[in-house]
């Protein structure tokens, strides 16, 4: 038997493919048809192609268990999320807008502080900060720019309109997982790629080596760029070591690189040391470098931040820019752009509710059962209540702990993500899921076509993590006039 | 290429290496002793000389019995170099050069340390000693073949040819040394027994065949040493060895020192009277210079590509 769209409900959420039951959304039509096409046994074939090259291809994602490490296969959807090319090109004008802006912002930021001086944003932000590094005090760094690679969190509501719920601008996972489900997808589904016109993503790699070569400080020769990890026994050490294979880098250990007594970062090499010009670092902040930050740390290098200060090597993210994941900073994103950019913002925010501020922290703990409160500076979705889904117990606990330190907390209305067809043992279901689209920044700006979809593949739920059995899907931006 | 990285598959061929040789030594003493009546005292701690390792074999040991032994050379994980740490070690040096090496390598490794940790009894235990330990040498030799066959031969690849040969070198000689020491000093009044002993180590390194053809006489301790130290066309020979230990040195950026080096122990290993050193009484300290230039190439390796400490 084939798919019956008539039969899928999506109801009550927004879906990404079809609009309502039996119509598929116009930018979705060829691929709901196709998937008309295939019986169940078929579509079983291709989910069971799918899964098998992934394993040959060696896609995995490494989670932590009692102590050991594991590497499980990347867990995918076959079915994938369509985006109009016309609407996207809002979104990619939005991400620039938006990152432009953080950018400015992280400048002033570890400059002359002009925003806090005008009172656009409350000086209490930063005092209470804790991603806000003092030794980057007075640095600039090439082309003003400090966050070179963001993934910003995006999700849809139940009336369609995209929110920006998080920017992630200290070292974002996913973008190899994009490029790898574009792969699995294109040998699963090729009949599909002949008659539709979807944008490339493949462009990413090299995407990335550019704006990595822009910040080089040798900019007339050949660059040596490398990929800093924190090791093996990291979660995204897969990521760290398809990127640096892609854009043909050394992939490194803090114990590879040395900074010598001219201030110049070596790898050691068998040929010797090499001048290490531009460091892409997968290690935070408080890692990469025992001088100034954690001494104890054995995954940095002693001396990068001399290094780095003194312009004889690049660092992408800069350190410091961390300053801009802080949620209470998210939520003046959109002053910051009408303060730097004097422009309205494109892609809203979701409304926030800051807990310092007297007369929100009453809002929020009079609503408690309505709000997702999340603290300012976790990342992963870690400490965080989401109102309707907690006990009362639970509601008080987090009343106080917002009480205690209400620096520490923000809270949102619970948003009813958008949610696509996926492939379940019990057929086509819809399932929610996020997207989180990779920009890069340095003499110019670029935004991936579409992103990472990322699905909880349980009914119901809410969590897209891989780590918790979330998955994910392949990202079409669809371009309907071609 | 980093140092680290060329660190790691130096030492994976040599753990892969070490294990291969010491599942061989045990196979061939094995035979060796099936063989022998049983008035005939053999012993196993003579193989626990071998490895250089006698002093931890003591501090955890009281007997110097078979079991003690094998056990002692097949899984103890307090003695670095038993089969059972050299296929951990070499698991952890291709884990974390996953980048470099081709992926079945991986799965080889990781297999191969699997099967030795799941079947460790067996290699202890006299029954299925021998199946168990033949089948960790074939694994091993699949992972040479794959690495010969699927890696590119480049800096890399260099770098495992010069562990596993530097190994091999070191292994051999310390072999020859063990059965100098025991045996040929009675060469004035040879025991029957001493052919069998022979055999056995020229069956460890795969030798006895080979020696058959290219000798062509009877097994006597003489020949035996002359063939494993000088016979350059046998690959498990010192001489031969070496040679391939230069010809991945010869490859290698800045290679002065080890080169030099390793051109004067194949000297030393090629010019040797064995007639005379046995006649002198002077084979053991010949083989302990051996070993200690094949200890100043690895030092010398070392120094030049893993170690890379001062600013240029």
């Amino acid at each position: 038997m084939s798919i019956d769209w008539k039969t899928y409900d999506p109801a009550p959420f927004y879906d990404e493919l079809i609009a309502s039951r039996g119509s598929p959304r116009p930018v979705a039509r060829r691929l709901t048809d196709y998937l008309r096409s295939l019986d169940d046994n078929e579509l079983q074939i291709r989910k069971q192609a799918a899964d098998h090259a992934i394993l040959e291809m060696g896609i995995s994602f490494t989670v932590y268990s009692e102590g050991e490490n594991i590497d499980r296969a990347w867990p995918f959807d076959i079915v994938p999320r369509v985006i109009p090319k016309n609407e996207w090109v809002g979104v990619e004008a939005g991400l620039v807008q938006r990152l432009t802006a953080l950018n400015l912002f992280i400048d002033d930021v570890y400059n002359e502080q002009k925003i806090f001086r005008d009172g656009v944003m409350p000086a209490y932000v930063l005092e209470h900060s804790r991603n806000f590094r003092e030794q980057c005090r007075g640095i600039h760094p090439p082309h003003g720019v400090w966050a070179h690679i963001c993934g910003s969190d995006l999700v849809r509501d139940g009336d369609g309109t995209l929110y920006v719920l998080e920017d992630n601008l200290r070292v974002p996972s996913g973008v190899s997982y994009m490029l790898e489900n574009r792969e699995v997808t294109k040998r699963v589904f090729p009949e599909v790629f002949e008659n539709s016109s979807i944008l490339p993503v493949d462009e990413y790699p090299t995407q990335l080596f550019d704006m990595l070569a822009s910040i080089s400080p040798r900019p007339q020769d050949y660059p040596e760029i490398v990929v800093l990890t924190p090791g093996i026994f990291n979660s995204a050490y897969f990521e760290h070591s398809f990127l640096a294979q892609r854009m043909g880098a050394e992939l490194v250990e803090g114990a590879d690189l040395v900074v010598g007594d001219d201030d110049c970062v070596y790898m050691r090499t068998i040929q010797g040391l090499e001048r290490v010009d531009v460091i892409y670092r997968r290690v935070d902040d408080a890692f990469i470098d025992p001088e100034e930050f954690n001494p104890e740390s054995l995954l940095g290098v002693r001396g990068l931040m001399r290094a780095w200060r003194k312009g004889n090597v690049g660092l992408a993210n800069a350190p410091g820019s961390g300053v801009a994941d802080d949620k209470v900073i998210y939520a003046f994103v959109p002053a910051m752009i009408k303060y730097y950019l004097d422009q309205d913002p494109i892609i809203p925010n979701v409304p926030t509710w800051l807990c310092v501020n007297d007369e929100h922290r009453g809002y929020v703990l009079g609503h408690l059962e309505q709000l997702v409160v999340k603290p300012a500076n976790e990342s992963g979705g870690y400490g965080m209540l989401v109102g309707p889904h907690a006990s009362k117990k639970q509601r008080a606990e987090f009343a106080q702990l917002i009480r205690n330190d209400p620096r520490n907390y923000i809270a949102q209305p619970t948003l009813s993500l958008s949610v696509a067809p996926t492939l379940c043992d019990e057929g086509l279901e819809p399932r929610h899921l996020d997207l989180r689209p990779f920009v890069l920044q340095g003499v110019r700006t670029d935004v991936t076509a579409g992103g990472l979809t990322r699905v909880a593949m349980r009914r119901g739920s809410l969590v897209v993590n891989s780590s918790q059995g979330g998955g994910s899907k392949d990202t079409w931006i669809v371009d309907e006039e071609a | 290429m980093l140092s680290r990285v060329a660190e790691r598959v130096y030492w994976l061929a040599r753990y892969v290496e070490r294990a291969e040789n010491t599942a061989r030594m045990i196979i061939s003493f094995h035979l060796v002793s099936l063989d022998m009546p049983k008035t005939v005292q053999l012993s196993w701690k003579g193989l626990v000389a071998v490895t250089g390792n006698e002093h931890v074999f003591d501090a955890h040991y009281q007997r110097e019995d078979e079991r003690n032994c094998v056990k002692f050379l097949v899984a103890d994980h307090y003695n670095p170099s038993s089969v059972l740490s050299s296929l951990k070690a070499a698991r952890e040096n291709v884990r974390t050069t996953r980048d470099l090496v081709p992926s079945e390598a991986w799965e080889v490794v990781n297999e191969l340390y699997l099967f030795a940790r799941d079947n460790i009894d067996n290699g202890i235990g006299k029954r299925a000693r021998y199946q168990f330990l033949t089948e960790i040498v074939q694994r091993c030799q699949t992972l040479t073949g794959l690495l010969a066959g699927c890696m590119s031969h480049d800096a890399a690849y260099d770098f495992i040819r010069l562990g596993r040969n530097l190994e091999r070198a070191d292994m051999t000689s310390r072999q020859i040394d063990v059965g100098a020491i025991r045996y040929l000093k009675k060469t004035a009044d040879p025991t029957p027994y001493d052919g069998l002993l022979w055999t056995g180590i020229l069956r460890s390194q795969s030798g006895f065949q080979m020696y058959r053809q290219h000798v062509k006489r009877r097994i006597n301790g003489v020949d035996v040493v002359r063939f494993l130290l000088q016979d350059v066309p046998f690959p498990r020979a010192v001489a031969h060895s070496l040679r391939y230990v230069q010809e991945a040195l010869e490859r290698l950026p800045r290679n002065e020192l080890p080169l030099r080096l390793v051109m004067q122990a194949r000297r030393h290993a090629l010019g040797a009277d064995v007639d005379q050193l046995i006649a002198e009484d002077r084979l053991h300290g010949f083989i302990d210079t051996l070993q200690q230039d094949i200890g100043e190439i690895h030092t010398a390796v070392v120094d030049t590509w893993f170690r890379i400490e001062k600013a240029a």
